[in-house]
């Protein structure tokens, strides 16, 4: 069941994206998924998914995976876009059938919609593809320091991250296995109506939640017996090194930028 | 019921870049009535077949068939009921699979789901609970209450609530203490006998095996590499040693004694019991030895 899902799974590589650094990579997802709503037109576009592929080239990783990670989306694509092609009015309409217009402009919005998300998706995934999730949590703390000074508990939010993240596998393997147990007494996932199938969840989320309680016990003691007292004052293991490599990388942002600003209508 | 496996292959993650062979070629005939034992080292895909056994994966490649069914990688996922029933699995550390909030309710639970009304899943529960070596005052406890043990043993009571023909143990005494495993193990032991059952045992301790199995599997990278009776398995510990498994303590002890004191034994004595007669017949052929060692 869960071999299907390839978001927010992480490849191993040696390739030029995957050696950025992870916060030069999740600034710059952000920063794309920002200014992909400067694009209004096919020049615009047309520009980001050369950047796109560009950026999937450079991490040496198949596209097929890429357009793999859309496909559990697609449904959910394809809803918005219909939404947008049947209920945008405009000046050019090809069809009009009391409150379901087609006009020109709900196509063009529609086609757009759809390349939004896929280049959101694509960027995303290249993100969770390339970076370790740890090296992930790294970033996300160094970005959000500047939130000390209005008192967030920086430190604690990327240590519940990164053990969150260290935990998802795990607990994964516990859910296929507690599942694969259930079964083997007779229960059916996936069978029957709504509530029949609501109920045989409940064999797997109570023996879930139960241990998980039993684990974070166990975590706790075993961070206490090592000499874990809280944030303040620790040492970094895994120090982030920002290179030329990374500027490269930004700079490339903000030439993208300029590009979109400049095509934009 | 006999379980076949013919052919079988099985590949995680087909067709990602995440593919993963875990198995490939096995060939394995499970007859009725026997206690087999599944060796290997970690990761040699003992978890996999045991997955097979009831049809919670379907191979890949070859066909597996259960009693009268047979599975493909195209059979359909609809049905496998009744193959659930009479083919009950333990799993590993089974406690973590308890959810009910009592005990009587979560042992009745897979009867439950295979048909059987409330009372006739409690009536089963009373009736298991002595077979795994707890009473009856337990039946309306909270299973979450319970001991790692008391849990454990609740668990299997409720796969064997299921009346399966088949018991699949996926190492059933791992991280017990030594008396509790041999509870353990002497329970499946008596229900293999008085019972019936068909048992396979997916294990790490090989004193168990010679203790109870009469036959073996040795698997090693996803396929069967040697299949027999443990006697004849056992012979050649140094291969069993290159495949990173090891003999039972008799066994190494036996060798150990006949190398330094050139007892001889006429068969490869696999239990203690076996052991101790094998010892008193050898001294009572060389009486001279037998005084000396008495005299040092």
């Amino acid at each position: 069941m869960m071999d299907k899902l390839i978001f927010g799974r992480y490849i191993p590589g040696d390739s030029w994206i995957h050696k950025l650094d992870p916060r030069a990579k999740l600034l710059s997802t952000v920063i794309f998924i920002g200014i992909i709503f400067l694009a209004n037109n096919w020049q615009t576009y047309l520009l980001l998914l050369l950047f796109a592929l560009t950026a999937i080239g450079l991490s040496t990783i198949k596209l097929s995976f890429f357009i793999n990670g859309i496909k559990p989306l697609i449904w959910l694509i394809l809803f918005t876009v219909v939404l947008q092609v049947l209920f945008t009015g405009g000046s050019t309409v090809y069809f009009d059938w009391g409150p379901i217009i087609v006009s020109r402009e709900g196509l063009l919005n529609g086609v757009f919609i759809f390349c939004r998300f896929v280049l959101i998706i694509f960027m995303s995934t290249l993100l969770t593809l390339t970076t370790m999730p740890l090296s992930l949590t790294d970033a996300i703390e160094y970005l959000l320091r500047p939130l000390k000074v209005v008192k967030v508990p920086v430190y604690e939010i990327a240590l519940m991250l990164s053990i969150a993240l260290r935990f998802v596998p795990t607990l994964m393997d516990e859910t296929e296995k507690i599942m694969n147990a259930q079964r083997a007494r007779g229960v059916d996932f996936g069978e029957g109506n709504i509530f029949q199938q609501m109920k045989a969840i409940v064999p797997i989320l109570i023996p879930l939640f139960v241990s998980s309680f039993n684990r974070a016990e166990e975590l706790a003691t075993a961070m206490e017996a090592r000499g874990y007292k809280g944030g303040e004052g620790r040492t970094k293991y895994r120090q982030l090194e920002w290179v030329s490599r990374d500027t490269t990388a930004m700079m490339a942002y903000a030439l993208l930028t300029v590009g979109l600003v400049v095509l934009r209508n | 019921m006999d379980i076949t496996f013919e052919k079988v292959g099985y590949t995680y993650q087909k067709g990602t870049p995440f593919q993963n062979k875990a198995l490939y070629d096995i060939d394995l005939h499970i007859k009725e009535g026997s206690f087999t034992a599944l060796v290997g080292h970690t990761g040699s895909g003992k978890s996999t077949v045991l997955q097979h056994l009831n049809a919670l994966m379907k191979p890949s490649e070859g066909t597996v068939t259960i009693g009268d069914r047979v599975i493909t990688s195209q059979s359909n996922n609809k049905n496998l009921k009744g193959i659930r029933k009479k083919v009950g699995i333990v799993f590993q550390f089974p406690e973590s699979q308890l959810f009910e909030e009592t005990v009587a309710k979560d042992i009745a639970f897979g009867p439950k789901n295979f048909g059987a009304t409330e009372e006739e899943g409690i009536a089963l529960a009373k009736r298991m609970l002595p077979i795994v070596g707890l009473d009856e005052s337990y039946m309306e406890r909270s299973p979450f209450d319970l001991s790692g043990g008391q849990m454990r043993r609740v668990a299997i009571a409720g796969v064997l609530a299921m009346e399966p023909e088949v018991l699949v143990l996926d190492e059933p005494t791992a991280g017990l203490d030594p008396q509790g495993r041999k509870e353990m193990m002497d329970m499946f032991y008596r229900l293999y006998r008085t019972q019936g059952l068909t048992i396979i045992l997916v294990t790490h301790q090989m004193d168990d095996v010679a203790n109870y199995a009469d036959h073996m599997v040795v698997l090693e990278k996803g396929t069967v590499i040697k299949e027999g009776a443990p006697k004849d398995v056992f012979k050649d510990a140094a291969w069993l040693e290159s495949k990173q498994l090891g003999v039972p303590a008799t066994v190494s002890f036996g060798s150990l004694l006949s190398q330094k004191t050139g007892l001889v034994f006429n068969g490869l004595p696999l239990t203690t019991a076996d052991l101790a007669d094998e010892i008193a017949k050898a001294l009572k052929q060389q009486p001279n030895d037998s005084k000396a060692g008495d005299a040092e």
